[in-house]
């Protein structure tokens, strides 16, 4: 069993939903990430996943455009976020995913990128630019590395993608709540919570579903895990403590400890 | 002219979305449904001869076709080599190629019940076409647009204003053409619904290189059937230049079986080295560099994934003309032609001046003149050392 799933099955026997607290890799620099991994490791988050920032990150709101921007200034290379998965992993233990876009492993070589991943303890890995359709070949690459590969569900997947998508994504099920791309909104778009019923349907007894886009509040956590959910995933919310707080470190370190504590807090006893 | 003209060129469907290797759909799970529709409609609604006749009606009457092919009597005399004849679709409404895309996009959206059309535009002449096309069909456009292109390109700006188009400016990235189409995809995924994006070149996901492609093939039709005409022959090559690679593909398609059609696209050497054109322009770590070429038309770090395609089977082939030479070009198309031509079509007239010299007499050269040259004439004053 790989490391994310053992963790969602730990967590069930708890009945406590799964945390996935989202930190862009170099954000605003490679080497204050380190510290905002450590701040959302001791804040309670499940699993950590690191964004390798991207020039066009098409699938991103504003908050993570900004992030990636911040990343890309300080000179942050995809070798520096797989370092920092390294240390994150040898120090906390914790899960560990990696999200990019699709043009970054391809121009390395997918097959040398995943190796380079798993050797620096990365567990699996998110491509928003990477349907089903595309994934053949790139799954195959990751099983041999004994990685992960985290699919998307959308609104607008229909009954027989679901299906697909149920057995082809392995660690999770990453439900994307709304129409749109990702960042914080005030509330739960309506219809999340039927649309997490609805995957459910495909997902359960298979794999863990969790929902991501626009959850960055501790009610929005809790009420997708009441839905049926067995994760949420947080990035923007967390990206905006880095925004808010990057001229003061130990400000923001503090600030990211308690908002993640908070969410994982609404995770407990609600999954 | 004969009904269904338009769509004669349906063969040559990608399996899988792909040419060869290239291509592809790689896009968010939200997008899929939504391309997958479009490709269905497109399939089906292209076939229907009413579609046909509606598109053909406003290619005649609206935009202007069948454009001239004329001999070019003056280059010709120039090269000392073969014939050179242009394909002018620089008289097309609004002056270039772009309209036939944005005309058939439109009246394909307006089938499938999308009144809202979006569209990305670099140097403004995709917006500027798409603006048209809705004004005309009763449309919205709203288009994204990078903050650096706006400033280049003020004229075109007002231009889709004054067609009844909302201009948003993006401010991300490289704030050119890649970042007004990451911008368009961001809001027709928020927007998909209602919402139909009108991709401007022979890029994107699969359909849209097809679908782009096959609007465009016009082009290279009739230039088969008036070389026919003019020439009684094919012509033993065609040139034209190669951004996101439109008015190329338009250009080629209709000749890939004719293979003793020679086929070159020319593409902007600009400020970039050679060297680093390879299929996209990225660094080490494959984040995608910004572009630099005098001819904002040709500022697209990509070409169309057939045109990959091409230059692999070796069926066409790609070259560089660099920023002084695209001027040259543009100076003597005027001079000797008494035609403008856009900066962009003058990378491809300096090329086939070449290729001419190196060719025999009673060899024959079309060039895709894409678009007219008004939109550069104020870049040219101030190389000249003009104040307008």
């Amino acid at each position: 069993m790989s490391l994310i799933a053992d963790k969602f099955s730990q967590l069930a026997r708890r009945e406590e939903g799964a945390l996935i607290a989202y930190v862009m890799g170099g954000d605003p620099t490679p080497e204050d990430t380190y510290s905002i991994v450590d701040a959302v490791a001791k804040g309670g988050a499940d699993i950590v996943e690191l964004g390798i920032p991207f020039s066009d990150p098409i699938a991103d709101g504003t908050s993570i455009q900004a992030a990636g921007v911040r990343a890309l200034s300080a000179g942050t290379r995809p070798g520096d976020v797989l370092e920092i998965a390294k240390k994150a992993k040898e120090k906390h233990g914790l899960p560990i995913i990696i999200m990019s876009y699709f043009n970054i492993l391809f121009s390395q070589g997918v097959d040398n990128f995943m190796r380079h991943s798993r050797e620096s303890g990365v567990d699996g890995m998110i491509v928003p630019d990477l349907p089903v359709d595309e994934v053949g070949p790139y799954s195959v690459t990751a099983r041999k590395n004994a990685l992960d590969t985290i699919l998307l569900a959308a609104p607008t997947t229909t009954p027989n993608r679901m299906k697909l998508l149920a057995s082809h994504s392995s660690g999770f099920l990453y439900l994307v709540s709304l129409m749109g791309v990702t960042g914080a909104r005030e509330s739960l778009q309506a219809g999340a919570v039927s649309l997490v019923k609805y995957a459910k349907k495909y997902t359960r007894g298979k794999i863990p579903l969790a929902v991501g886009f626009g959850i960055s509040k501790p009610e929005q956590v809790k009420a997708v895990l009441e839905a049926g959910a067995e994760g949420a995933i947080v990035g923007s919310g967390i990206v905006n403590q880095v925004q808010s707080y990057k001229d003061d470190t130990e400000r923001m370190l503090a600030e990211i400890e308690r908002y993640v504590s908070s969410l994982k807090s609404a995770s407990k006893g609600s999954g | 002219m004969r009904k269904g003209r338009q769509m004669d060129n349906m063969k040559g469907y990608p399996e899988g979305g792909r040419f060869g290797k290239y291509g592809g759909q790689f896009i968010p799970e939200t997008l899929m449904p939504a391309v997958q529709e479009l490709e269905k409609a497109y399939l089906s609604i292209s076939k229907e001869n009413a579609f046909r006749k509606e598109l053909d009606h406003y290619l005649e009457e609206y935009a202007g076709r069948p454009t001239p092919l004329y001999f070019a009597p003056n280059l010709t005399k120039r090269a000392g080599g073969a014939k050179i004849y242009l394909k002018r679709e620089d008289l097309l409404h609004g002056g270039a190629h772009k309209i036939n895309n944005t005309i058939g996009q439109a009246l394909l959206a307006r089938r499938m019940g999308k009144r809202r059309i979006i569209a990305e535009t670099g140097a403004g002449q995709h917006g500027v076409a798409t603006a048209m096309a809705c004004a005309a069909l009763g449309l919205n456009a709203e288009v994204y647009m990078g903050t650096e292109d706006i400033e280049r390109q003020k004229l075109n700006v007002y231009r889709m204003k004054l067609l009844g188009s909302v201009v948003h400016p993006v401010d991300s990235g490289s704030k050119t053409l890649k970042d007004a189409i990451n911008e368009a995809l961001r809001d027709w995924v928020t927007n998909l619904n209602t919402t139909y994006y009108l991709i401007g070149s022979v890029v994107g996901p699969h359909p849209y290189p097809m679908i782009v492609r096959d609007f465009q093939s016009i082009i290279g039709r009739e230039i088969k059937a008036q070389s026919r005409k003019l020439a009684h022959s094919l012509p033993d090559a065609v040139v034209a230049c190669v951004g996101g690679g439109s008015n190329a593909m338009g250009s080629f398609y209709p000749f890939i079986n004719d293979k003793g059609v020679k086929l070159y696209g020319v593409e902007a050497g600009g400020l970039v080295l050679h060297g680093m054109l390879t299929y996209v322009l990225q660094d080490s770590d494959g984040q995608v560099s910004s572009t630099h070429s005098i001819a904002a038309g040709l500022d697209y770090p990509g070409v169309g994934p057939e045109h990959s395609y091409l230059k692999d089977l070796g069926r066409a082939e790609y070259f560089m003309v660099s920023d002084e030479e695209a001027v040259e070009g543009f100076h003597l198309t005027s001079k000797l032609e008494g035609i403008i031509p856009a900066l962009e079509s003058a990378h491809a007239v300096v090329f086939a001046l070449k290729l001419a010299s190196k060719m025999k007499r009673n060899q024959s050269i079309v060039v895709t003149l894409s678009g007219r040259g008004d939109k550069d004439v104020d870049i040219i004053a101030k190389q000249s050392g003009f104040s307008i």
